[in-house]
């Protein structure tokens, strides 16, 4: 099993083979591992799409594998991976987090507290909320 | 420790449409336990192991806060929330701050708090909540660089927590090469068994290699002492 994580988590992809920089995983595997699909557009999200890029298929797609690594590199995220290739993290772009901070449209979280139970940023609407971070030392 | 002092306002403004959600940069939820069990907050006190928040909002250090009105709109960005650095003058060996700090330090502190008490009273029209030109002035937006370290810390503290120590102590360390500035990230390379850290020499010399530098970077507030 390969571990593969973003924003969202990580999910376990079987079936997914590393080489060097590139994860190849199998295309039915993508949009669970990183909310991406392949369609005939491209690499879709939602409403987003994302062109192939040309002449660079054969890096992108061979058969029924997509390289996830690569394409997220084409996104502009970082990629990286533990040393024997079980575990991927693709980061966030930082355009996509410079867009979202100078849109000023507070970006939204759910995190725990202590008992477990989950708190998301969106249950404050309607209120003020002072956002702020502390440590214990 | 800065609960308490949310506490306080929350009690005071809570039923007037304000909330504090505070966040813990902690890595170990353990750690943060016994300081929200002294503090018994009545506010929502979460524990942010993988630091998303400081990713999503772009933050280095505690305490940080962001102002967030009933709309979801940023009103003030990421900043400061009212402390100084008189710290830095402290005496190491008794821990005693001279006057001036304190009395610098106790003056930021009510600065910030009557400028959240202006904001919830008069929204916007407060002059403390900025105008969306204001606030996107006051972004600091983030690098490739800062979005690789983020990878960097997130991959590390997964690793560690599958038991790859080692590995992930590595790409903890490869985060804090690429965002020195994040003292965040820094202080979870602290050893667990090391208890007060922040008295620490480890924490005094990287503070002492800041030179000029900010611990802190300033305010843009009417009144914040420097």
């Amino acid at each position: 099993m390969t571990t593969v994580i973003t924003e969202t988590g990580p999910t376990e992809i079987g079936g997914a083979e590393a080489s060097g920089d590139d994860l190849w995983l199998p295309a039915a595997d993508l949009p669970a591992a990183t909310g991406w699909s392949l369609r005939d557009e491209g690499f879709c999200r939602g409403d987003v799409c994302v062109p192939l890029p040309p002449r660079r298929e054969e890096e992108l797609v061979r058969g029924d594998a997509v390289n996830a690594a690569a394409f997220w590199r084409h996104l502009g995220g970082p990629t990286l991976h533990d040393a024997a290739g079980d575990v991927w993290m693709l980061g966030e772009p930082a355009a996509s987090r410079a867009a979202a901070l100078a849109a000023l449209q507070a970006p939204d979280f759910t995190l725990p507290d202590l008992e477990g139970k989950s708190h998301a940023l969106r249950e404050y609407r309607g209120r003020k909320v002072l956002l702020v971070s502390w440590a214990s030392w | 420790m800065d609960l308490p002092v949310w506490q306080t306002l929350y009690e005071e403004l809570g039923d007037r449409g304000f909330t504090v959600l505070a966040v813990a940069m902690d890595s170990r939820e353990d750690a943060a336990r016994p300081h929200i069990d002294a503090a018994k907050p009545t506010y929502p006190c979460l524990i942010d192991r993988d630091h998303h928040v400081a990713e999503l909002y772009n933050m280095v250090n505690v305490p940080q806060a962001v102002w967030i009105d009933e709309a979801g709109r940023i009103v003030r960005p990421t900043e400061t929330a009212g402390v100084t650095e008189g710290f830095r003058k402290m005496d190491r060996t008794t821990f005693q701050m001279p006057e001036e700090e304190v009395a610098r330090g106790e003056g930021a502190r009510a600065t910030y708090l009557a400028a959240i008490r202006d904001w919830v009273a008069r929204g916007p029209a407060s002059e403390f909540a900025f105008g969306d030109a204001d606030a996107r002035a006051h972004v600091e937006l983030p690098t490739d660089q800062v979005a690789r370290a983020n990878a960097s810390f997130r991959l590390g503290q997964f690793l560690m927590r599958s038991g790859n120590e080692a590995e992930g102590r590595s790409f903890l360390d490869e985060a804090i090469r690429l965002r020195p500035e994040s003292w965040n990230f820094w202080r979870q390379s602290a050893d667990p068994s090391l208890m007060g850290l922040a008295a620490g020499p480890e924490f005094w010399q990287r503070v002492d290699a800041l030179g000029d530098e900010r611990y802190y970077a300033p305010v843009d507030m009417k009144g914040m002492p420097e």
